[in-house]
């Protein structure tokens, strides 16, 4: 079992932007606890090595919370979440890209982050920007980057990590066809050596055809689970199935 | 955390993005880390030489060894503070070791530092003070004030994440730090029952042992670095603990 989550609860302050002095003192004085949100509710599945999970869900149903959760940006608020591999997020695009830097030396800024060695991040680096496509316009600044560029440079670094499990929340959508195609393809060769791989999309069509299983996510709740083509068709067809249909 | 990544090259990465960032945008470049101080010590030189004379001999050294430990303690004391809030979107966006993130903006101005140390050397030349062996002492304790400054950041940087005013704290405190270190006025004139208590802060400490060894060409008593590494061991040790206990809720405030 590479990602094992048992009974796993999160939950989130409201009005926790609330980080003046003032209102800490007050709230502690008055012992007013906030109202809460409940993001995840008792989730619990797990992930086998080299298994790809695609996980859907309307909008606020958890799915990035969950990917945080994998990822290790925040810990659950009661249960557990069991990781036993190298995992590269792909969580948001160019999170740690500063427009001033040259798109060289955010790649190797990004390698760092993501756990690259030094040595293995400067004989990769040719390797990542052929494969971003960026070019001669590697060693200009990020800000005369366009959108699309910025992107491909942040995915083509996530995906030549060899992370034992690669996590991408909704970035495949930006990009062009030709890029996109690519992308694609290189996720498949990851997954062929053994990575596992979990991705959020609203693409069904994307989903299908990278996942082999599915996790539909509702208001914090796990509805389905179980095979992709199982749990894509139920989603499609808004149906919440019986009990005897949610088989892993 | 599911990070098993490589620590030093991630050091070194930020460190030169800090550096590279600083630089990159102004047109005099590393000149600026020598004119603040140089600025700093004419005008102190003008006031304590002129206005209110002062006995200290080879006044402009003697006023380098306070502004210098004190700039930096004040800049790498305030960017450290805010440096988990304005990373924001990497704390909440990319995993790995948070810590990494105020001790790496507290050692990217070392490099400053550093430049401004080799000034300060050249002036105690020009001066006509001759290198010695005690000056190695200045290794011992710019890497205790270090350390003592990264435990600081990790203390308030996690601290600012929960309460925002904590950078306007840190804003007061080291104005209010700028007359409470001996920068222009010498540990002599203090009167014997503060002195205990001025050493424990390691700032003043650290001006106190950098005017031994530059100017008064002896190592530092051991009294004042033993409290000097007292502080900054037990610093680093705090700062570890409240960080390690309050990065848990950043994904949530942040």
């Amino acid at each position: 079992m590479i990602i094992e989550c048992k009974n796993v609860w999160r939950t989130f302050q409201l009005h926790s932007g609330s980080s003046l002095l003032r209102e800490r003192l007050v709230n502690t004085l008055t012992r007013r606890t906030g109202q809460e949100f409940v993001a995840l509710r008792d989730v619990s599945f797990s992930v086998e090595e080299g298994e790809s999970l695609g996980i859907v869900g309307r909008n606020g149903a958890g799915k990035s919370t969950l990917l945080c959760l994998i990822s290790g940006l925040a810990e659950p608020t009661r249960g557990s979440v069991t990781v036993n591999g190298r995992v590269a997020a792909l969580l948001a695009l160019g999170a740690g890209f500063h427009p001033d830097l040259t798109g060289r030396e955010n790649l190797l800024l990004n390698a760092a982050m993501m756990g690259f060695s030094e040595k293995d991040a400067r004989s990769r680096q040719d390797e990542i920007i052929d494969f971003s496509g960026i070019g001669e316009f590697i060693d200009e600044p990020l800000r005369t980057y366009s959108t699309g560029m910025g992107m491909r440079l942040a995915f083509s670094i996530a995906v030549n990590v060899d992370p034992e499990i690669l996590i991408v929340d909704e970035v495949l959508a930006v990009g062009d066809q030709v890029f996109t195609a690519k992308c694609l393809k290189r996720i498949r060769e990851i997954r062929n050596n053994g990575c596992t791989f979990i991705c959020v999309s609203h693409s069904p069509t994307l989903i299908e055809e990278l996942c082999d299983q599915g996790l539909w996510l509702d208001s914090g709740e796990v509805v389905m689970q179980g095979k992709i083509r199982d749990v894509m068709q139920a989603y499609k067809g808004g149906r919440i199935p019986t009990a005897g249909e949610q088989t892993g | 955390m599911a990070w098993r990544g490589d620590v030093r090259f991630l050091y070194k990465q930020l460190i030169l993005k800090d550096f590279r960032i600083r630089y990159r945008n102004m047109s005099l470049g590393v000149f600026w880390s020598l004119l603040n101080p140089l600025v700093m010590m004419v005008v102190l030189t003008f006031v304590f030489t002129v206005i209110y004379p002062s006995k200290v001999p080879k006044f402009p050294v003697f006023v380098l060894c306070g502004i210098i430990p004190f700039n930096f303690f004040s800049l790498a004391w305030s960017n450290g503070t805010v440096s988990i809030a304005g990373n924001a979107p990497l704390v909440k966006r990319v995993s790995f070791p948070r810590e990494v993130i105020p001790i790496s903006t507290v050692l990217s101005s070392v490099p400053h530092l550093f430049i401004q140390l080799v000034m300060l050397v050249g002036m105690a030349l020009i001066f006509g003070i001759h290198p010695g062996l005690q000056w190695l002492w200045l290794i011992v304790v710019w890497i205790l004030e270090i350390g003592f400054v990264c435990g600081l950041a990790m203390i308030f940087s996690a601290l600012d994440v929960f309460v925002k005013d904590t950078r306007y704290f840190v804003e007061s405190a080291s104005t209010v730090l700028f007359w409470l270190v001996p920068i222009f006025y010498d540990f002599k004139v203090i009167p014997v029952k503060y002195r205990d208590i001025y050493q424990f802060n390691p700032v003043a400490a650290i001006v106190l042992a950098m005017r031994n060894i530059l100017l008064e060409d002896k190592a530092p008593s051991p009294i004042l670095m033993t409290k000097l590494a007292l502080v900054s061991v037990l610093t680093i040790a705090v700062g570890h603990l409240i960080f390690q206990k309050l990065q848990k809720n950043f994904y949530q405030h942040l």
